[in-house]
């Protein structure tokens, strides 16, 4: 018995020094008709099995990524007196979505090499290597996929935005923008000492258009003909309706 | 009240598409045009995609034209045959915009397009109606009402073969012009999601030398069935029409149109004639500035496809 419960002991300790058990408020989004955004409470904390290392930083950093998508990102030019779109470029496996929570100043809590590997700022996330690729162009484009879209909300950086209690546990929240796309949002969490990541912990949030909004979704693409014939019957009815109404009013 | 659009996949206020829905309706019942060239503009204003408000633009003009032509048909001022004659060339015009819609979107430049229609388009139309309901301000000012003497233009159009009786109209020409004046207006309901009345019913009495009694409502026959179509061809090519915005833009249209009507009939004809041409050039100005000032960013990002 007591040997049983040694082993269990062994197998569940970590090979870290240190590893984070972490949640989310909710893994699952519907999106309603009423929907206009949503909060993400990401929360946990660090499991030590060892005293907390000393002379040392801590950091925790949260990244939220949506489903990928290619975009072509355009330049305007002036042609003839007007401002024209000339020069494009692709951009492969761009996120619709992305956020960076961190506990402290990125370029402290994380080192360069660390980046380059899990590809977590917004530019490393959207040209890392097996992330993201750019189809001709230069990194011009890239910068302006990122201002527009931090522009309109879609990407963020926060810095400092998780919070880190007695060294152990940590939250933050992740606001979700109206404008969503259904697909999995994958979250990942790091815990970093001195830059370098020390544990990782994935999952994902899954977001799914529901009831009215998902009928007519699916409507739309799945049989686009009866969906056109639909909208015209609606426009029909209602104009045969307010003629209706109102000379039956009048009367 | 915050309403996710399936389609557009944005969130906006119904009660600001329901407000816009009946201010345009309000303009459009008190000036007799669709509106669809108000609409689409404001719609890109709010953050709808323009491929979206187009198509879904179209689809509304299908619910205030049909409302209107009902009320024609009571009074018989519709014109059938001309109506046919003109919907073949727009069902041919219709299907050629929505390719080139199409052609144009992926190479960048469908918004250049739909706004260098508008400004031209509106800019012209709106310039000359001003000057003309201007004159004839001046002139009832003047010397009070004038009698404006009948002259029949007998040009090329009435030499050109093919020739049909238009008995509504009272018409004896070529089938060949309807059938451009049709085409021409179907490419512009496709491209710019308007149903092309303010184009249609100066060309009908200008270039074919219809009644004026019957013009608005032929026109009005023929525009329910082109932007039908329009509308059609961009549910099943671009998948871009949005029912829920659909709805609630009828809804305030539907309403606005009559209200408007009632208010339209307490102004003096060159008033409203004056206030819609001034209405046509802030709305063409607006467009002008945007592609000759300096945009803010210079950069634009469009989604290609989920990858």
């Amino acid at each position: 018995m007591i040997r049983a419960a040694l082993l269990l002991l062994a197998l569940a300790l970590p090979a870290q020094a240190e590893d984070i058990v972490a949640d989310l408020s909710q893994d699952r989004i519907s999106i309603s008709t009423s929907f206009s955004g949503s909060e993400i409470l990401v929360y946990g904390a660090i499991r030590r099995e060892a005293p907390i290392p000393e002379n040392s930083d801590l950091a925790v950093i949260v990244t939220v990524a949506g489903p990928r998508e290619d975009v072509t990102v355009r330049r305007k030019e002036r042609r003839f007196g007007i401002w024209v779109n000339t020069d494009a470029a692709e951009v492969r496996r761009a996120p619709s979505f992305y956020a960076v929570a961190s506990s402290a100043p990125l370029d402290r809590a994380l080192s360069r090499d660390a980046d380059l590997r899990y590809g977590i700022t917004t530019p490393r996330a959207l040209g890392g290597p097996g992330l993201g690729r750019m189809i001709g162009g230069d990194f011009e484009f890239l910068e302006a996929l990122i201002r527009v879209n931090t522009a309109t909300g879609v990407y963020g950086e926060a810095e400092q935005a998780v919070e880190i209690r007695g060294q152990t546990l940590f939250s933050t929240t992740i606001e979700l923008p109206s404008n969503l796309t259904e697909g999995n949002y994958d979250t990942r969490i790091f815990l970093t000492r001195d830059g370098d990541v020390i544990d990782s912990f994935y999952t994902s949030i899954f977001v799914q258009k529901v009831g009215l909004e998902r009928w007519i979704y699916t409507l739309a693409h799945e049989w686009p003909l009866i969906y056109g014939i639909l909208s015209l019957a609606i426009a029909i009815v209602a104009g045969w309706g307010a003629s209706a109404l109102f000379r039956w009013i009048r009367v | 009240m915050q309403i996710y659009l399936p389609i557009a996949e944005v969130s906006v206020n119904a009660f600001l598409l329901l407000g816009l829905g009946g201010l345009v309706g309000v303009l459009s019942g008190m000036f007799g045009v669709g509106g669809g060239f108000l609409m689409t503009p404001l719609l890109f204003m709010i953050g709808i995609p323009p491929a979206v408000a187009v198509a879904t633009e179209a689809n509304q003009i299908v619910a205030s034209s049909f409302s209107g032509v009902l009320a024609h048909l009571r009074r018989r001022t519709v014109d059938l045959r001309m109506g046919v004659v003109l919907l073949i060339g727009g069902l041919v015009g219709a299907a050629l915009g929505v390719q080139v819609f199409a052609i144009l979107r992926d190479a960048g430049q469908v918004d250049l397009l739909v706004r260098l229609c508008y400004v031209i388009f509106l800019g012209v139309i709106g310039g000359l109606m001003f000057i003309e309901s201007l004159g004839a301000i001046r002139r009832s000012r003047a010397t009070g009402p004038v009698q404006r003497t009948q002259r029949r233009q007998r040009g090329w159009i009435h030499a050109l073969p093919l020739k049909m009786k238009f008995r509504t109209s009272g018409l004896y020409i070529s089938v060949i012009p309807p059938l451009f004046v049709g085409l021409f207006v179907g490419i512009l309901a496709a491209i710019m999601g308007v149903g092309g009345g303010f184009i249609m019913v100066p060309a009908m009495i200008y270039l074919l030398g219809m009644p004026t009694k019957v013009v608005v409502g032929t026109s009005l026959f023929q525009i329910i069935f082109v932007t039908g179509f329009a509308t059609l061809l961009h549910a099943t090519t671009n998948y871009t029409v949005d029912m829920m915005l659909a709805v609630l833009l009828l809804v305030g249209g539907v309403i606005g149109a009559q209200v408007g009507a009632r208010l339209g009939t307490r102004l003096k004809a060159e008033q409203l004639r004056i206030l819609l041409a001034l209405m046509v050039l802030v709305v063409c100005g607006k467009l002008a500035l945007d592609l000759l000032l300096q945009p803010a960013e210079l950069y634009s990002v469009d989604v290609d496809g989920h990858g």
